[in-house]
């Protein structure tokens, strides 16, 4: 069953009405926040906890669980709120318009997950290139310190809150939380080992919790219209309402908020214009941003979009970017641009990702071309193994991941370019 | 990709933060605690950027004597995060993103549009200095493939034509219009509304609170 507008959070995704305050309040936003407050930090977090809510950001923690893990005592260490803004999985651009059409569903969302944690500052880590939307973000959150609903009183709860905009200077890695925790701390950003947590150590060394934009900015929503009715919505283990991305070869490439579990079909055709050329012009999708592994047409049928169920096909929902590829696609191709980007991308700190994904892409070059034997393909699967696991976070996987994916469902694809490439007189290359 | 980095000779333009932003390094400085201001080198070096257009030595010397953090620590931000330019670039950044989605819808047509008009390709500057052209990783802009940065601004939906028109426009000194280029409303599918046509002032178009719950009494936040 389809989404209907009653139930969607993000009224405002596509920017149709007026972002500021005073239009954010018509639509709700900062409505009762004083008695949500008012309830205490661990009725939120439970509630958070009850709605089912996993991490947008692409790893599906439940996010709930993951601020329990704050201390329930405030020390000689502040804690932090920190938001991850630094959108740049390929694929993905959903924090951008609700940062740019929404903002104060994310701003209300730091201070009533910051309060539940604790927490007396949120830092919205928005990755530099989001110039505009950075700034729209200032703007809305001098709006809220203008009315007090931020400040030394916010929303006259008496719990001193501020949110403060951070901006990236341009790289990837920066959406690994501990990666954005050093750049927000000045540093290169490359991750940190775990343990420690950030609930533990983190931004300054303090207990820091972070979260993607639109973890925070549904939490609002979630606490006004209950947790069982986001509970209610998708599937055991996999609720609530999602922004989908749909990119790629669609007729109507969009963003849409839909109810977690649509088939991934009925996603694309009702809301992207179908694929292009038709449903039996589908290749492959990438259903999770450039780090999940791609699936074959014959798997998109009737897969249905959440966590568990691409896991069960050996994908992801990753950020829910839908990446769609029609028939006329090179596929190797496709595969090794996303190898280069994450050879591009490798923040070099651990030797299986800085000098695998650097090898990786190159030998996905040559089988673009066909340039490689057939047994360096056995060769390249068991360097993504290599790396896979083998690095402090996860860009390593990332980087091993769509390889894996193509030569699990693209195999004979590879091979029929190395025959090719060898000429004519070979069996496979006279079909 | 983009070039490498490298750290920039001596030849030198002395720097100092101007007058006006004087406050915006204030500014900057007052969003970290006390002790933390290692926290502003990413800030501090983009607002010199804008200011220069560029890092180079003196601008790192700038942002080392404001921050109180020794010079290897401004290096290397400097050198790891690719928006800073270390070395001059032309006075209109063109950033073409050639990521898996807009490659899927035509970045190739983008990058063949810059070659025509200003005869340069990635990692190159036009002879006049006016432009210069970068490939880049996903900019956050995939459902409105193929798409560019020009300074600050998104240009989405681009093919051969418009990126060519908006190209010839900066040649000519003529000023652009930012977003989409085929007039779509943001992240909105072209031409067919398939959600969010309720009215959402209205508890049909999600303004609507639990009558259980805690913020159902109250009427806004005072």
């Amino acid at each position: 069953m389809l989404l209907s507008d009653k139930d969607r959070i993000f009224t405002n995704l596509y920017g149709h009405h007026d972002w500021s305050l005073k239009g954010a309040r018509a639509r709700g936003d900062w409505d009762g926040t004083k008695a949500l407050l008012a309830m205490g930090h661990d009725w939120i977090v439970e509630q958070v906890k009850a709605s089912g809510l996993r991490g947008r950001g692409g790893a599906g923690f439940p996010t709930g669980l993951k601020w329990s893990f704050m201390p329930k005592t405030v020390g000689e260490r502040p804690h932090y709120l920190v938001v991850n803004a630094d959108e740049g999985e390929p694929g993905t651009c959903k924090d951008r318009d609700m940062m740019r059409n929404d903002p104060h569903k994310l701003i209300e969302g730091c201070l009533i997950a910051g309060f539940a944690m604790r927490a007396h500052a949120a830092y919205i880590y928005v990755r530099g290139e989001f110039y505009r939307e950075a700034e729209r973000l200032e703007h809305a959150i001098a709006e809220a310190e203008e009315a007090g609903l931020l400040g030394d009183d916010a929303c006259g709860s008496g719990w001193p809150f501020r949110v403060y905009v951070h901006k990236g200077a341009g790289a990837y890695i920066c959406g690994e939380e501990t990666a954005l925790i050093q750049s927000l701390e000045g540093k290169k950003g490359q991750p940190r080992l775990k343990p420690p947590f950030p609930a533990g150590v983190g931004l300054y060394g303090c207990p820091t919790t972070v979260n993607n934009v639109e973890s925070i900015a549904v939490v609002p929503t979630i606490l006004r219209r209950g947790a069982s009715w986001f509970a209610g919505i998708g599937r055991e283990n996999n609720t609530g309402t999602k922004v989908f991305c749909i990119s790629g070869h669609v007729n109507r490439p969009c963003n849409v908020e839909e109810a977690m579990g649509i088939p991934l079909r009925t996603l694309i055709e009702k809301h992207a214009g179908g694929v292009r050329g038709g449903w039996d012009n589908l290749l492959a999708v990438i259903p999770g941003g450039a780090s999940v592994p791609v699936i074959p047409k014959e798997i998109c049928d009737d897969v249905l979009m959440d966590f568990d169920a691409l896991k069960d096909v050996k994908s992801g929902l990753g950020t829910a970017a839908v990446m769609v590829m029609d028939k006329s696609t090179d596929i190797v191709a496709a595969i090794a641009r996303l190898s280069a980007f994450y050879m591009h991308e490798s923040c070099g700190q651990c030797t299986p990702c800085r000098e695998g994904a650097g090898w990786m892409s190159r030998v996905m070059d040559r089988m673009v071309a066909g340039d490689a034997e057939i047994d360096e393909i056995d060769v390249l699967e068991e360097v993504t193994r290599q790396v896979e696991g083998h690095t402090i976070c996860a860009l390593g996987d990332a980087a091993a991941w769509p390889i894996q994916g193509l030569i699990r469902h693209f195999r004979p694809e590879m091979e029929r370019r190395i025959r090719e490439r060898r000429g004519a007189g070979t069996p496979a290359a006279a079909e | 990709m983009t070039a490498a980095k490298t750290i920039p000779d001596r030849a030198e333009t002395p720097f100092a933060f101007s007058d006006a932003n004087q406050a915006e390094v204030a500014r900057i400085l007052a969003k970290y605690p006390a002790g933390r201001e290692r926290s502003a080198i990413l800030p501090l070096l983009d607002l010199a950027q804008r200011q220069q257009g560029w890092i180079s030595r003196s601008v790192v010397e700038a942002v080392t004597a404001v921050t109180g953090c020794p010079p290897i620590h401004v290096w290397e931000v400097a050198t790891f995060y690719t928006m800073y330019n270390l070395a001059p670039i032309g006075a209109h950044h063109v950033q073409i993103c050639t990521n898996l989605s807009c490659w899927l819808r035509g970045s190739d047509e983008v990058l063949r549009a810059a070659r025509d008009v200003f005869g340069v390709g990635f990692g190159q500057t036009s002879a006049d200095g006016t432009v210069t052209v970068s490939q880049v990783e996903c900019l956050g802009a995939c459902v409105n493939a193929p798409m560019m940065q020009i300074g600050d601004d998104y240009f989405e939906d681009l093919d051969y034509d418009s990126a060519k028109a908006l190209f010839q426009a900066i040649k000519d000194g003529r000023p652009l219009t930012a977003g989409s280029q085929v007039g779509r409303q943001c992240s909105a599918p072209q031409d067919r509304m398939t959600t969010l046509t309720t009215d959402p002032t209205t508890a049909e178009g999600g303004r609507w609170t639990a009558p259980d719950s805690p913020a159902a009494g109250g009427s806004g936040a005072d």
